[in-house]
């Protein structure tokens, strides 16, 4: 494939989670599109990993390409931190202001 | 057109369709459950790819981990009509109107990238199975491995200090 197909796939669904963050109030629906745009950079570091792969061989370098897909991997494991202490978050603010719109916390305080 | 491109342009929908049925879907519970199909749709480019090592973590972290710790959130703190954000047009004009010019601004910046004539390789290549990525892993990136894992410990720590009743 092209490596523009996956350019532009990545950069709309990036261009999507970036809609979602600014547009939604719901704290919870915004941390989701901050998901769904570290996973349009996953997809498009996957794919330079292949077409660096490929260019890698012909120049007699068979390993070209892994640190992108390692890099993928440690993306995915600050995710899952970060979600966990997140939604910890989320739900201590539920606790104290009893929503989850991002409209009241517009003064850092409760 | 072969299978392969037939594949890439049903999962780039698939991945689309959902992402933006996540954005202007308002019940949560359906959000996350789109935001599950993109997720498998994206998996499914990364086994287009061949990169089968991270088509089953993505599965299992993301799909399968992540978006559950997202449903309990959504049943825990017990979402219902009356807290539903008040409704103002002209932000959510304003933030649609700026993702677009984002999305205007990088494609036609990259359009005609020097990139243009490289071809990602698709359904061959072994960078991407778990034997090479292990042995990587373990030699060159051992020590960012181990640091993440202390990166693991800190967010369960410091997740239960914040999640705890005082």
């Amino acid at each position: 494939m092209p490596i523009n197909y996956y350019i532009f796939l990545a950069i709309s669904l990036f261009c999507i989670g970036i809609v979602g963050v600014l547009t939604r109030r719901n704290a919870i629906i915004i941390f989701m599109c901050i998901e769904l745009m570290l996973n349009a950079v996953n997809l498009l570091l996957v794919a330079f990993s292949k077409m660096h792969h490929l260019n890698g061989m012909a120049q007699g370098n068979p390993a070209a390409g892994t640190d992108g897909q390692l890099f993928v991997f440690f993306i995915m494991v600050v995710a899952a931190a970060e979600v966990s202490v997140g939604l910890a978050i989320i739900v201590m603010m539920y606790r104290n202001i009893h929503s989850v719109d991002v409209n009241f916390l517009n003064r850092l305080k409760h | 057109m072969g299978i392969t491109q037939i594949l890439f342009w049903l999962l780039s929908v698939m991945a689309l369709f959902s992402a933006l049925m996540v954005v202007t879907n308002k019940n949560p519970v359906y959000s996350v459950l789109w935001l599950i199909l993109a997720f498998f749709a994206i998996s499914g480019h990364f086994l287009m790819l061949n990169a089968q090592f991270l088509f089953i973590v993505n599965i299992i972290v993301y799909a399968g981990a992540i978006m559950v710790l997202f449903l309990f959130v959504i049943m825990l703190i017990n979402l219902n009509k009356e807290m539903e954000p008040r409704k103002n047009i002209w932000i959510k004009f304003a933030g649609a109107v700026a993702g677009g010019c984002l999305l205007l601004v990088l494609v036609a910046a990259l359009r005609n990238s020097e990139l243009k004539g490289q071809v990602a390789q698709v359904k061959e290549g072994n960078i991407g199975l778990i034997k090479n990525l292990g042995m990587e892993l373990f030699s060159t990136y051992v020590v960012p491995f181990e640091i993440s894992s202390i990166l693991f410990i800190s967010a369960m720590v410091g997740a239960v200090v914040i999640g705890k009743k005082e």
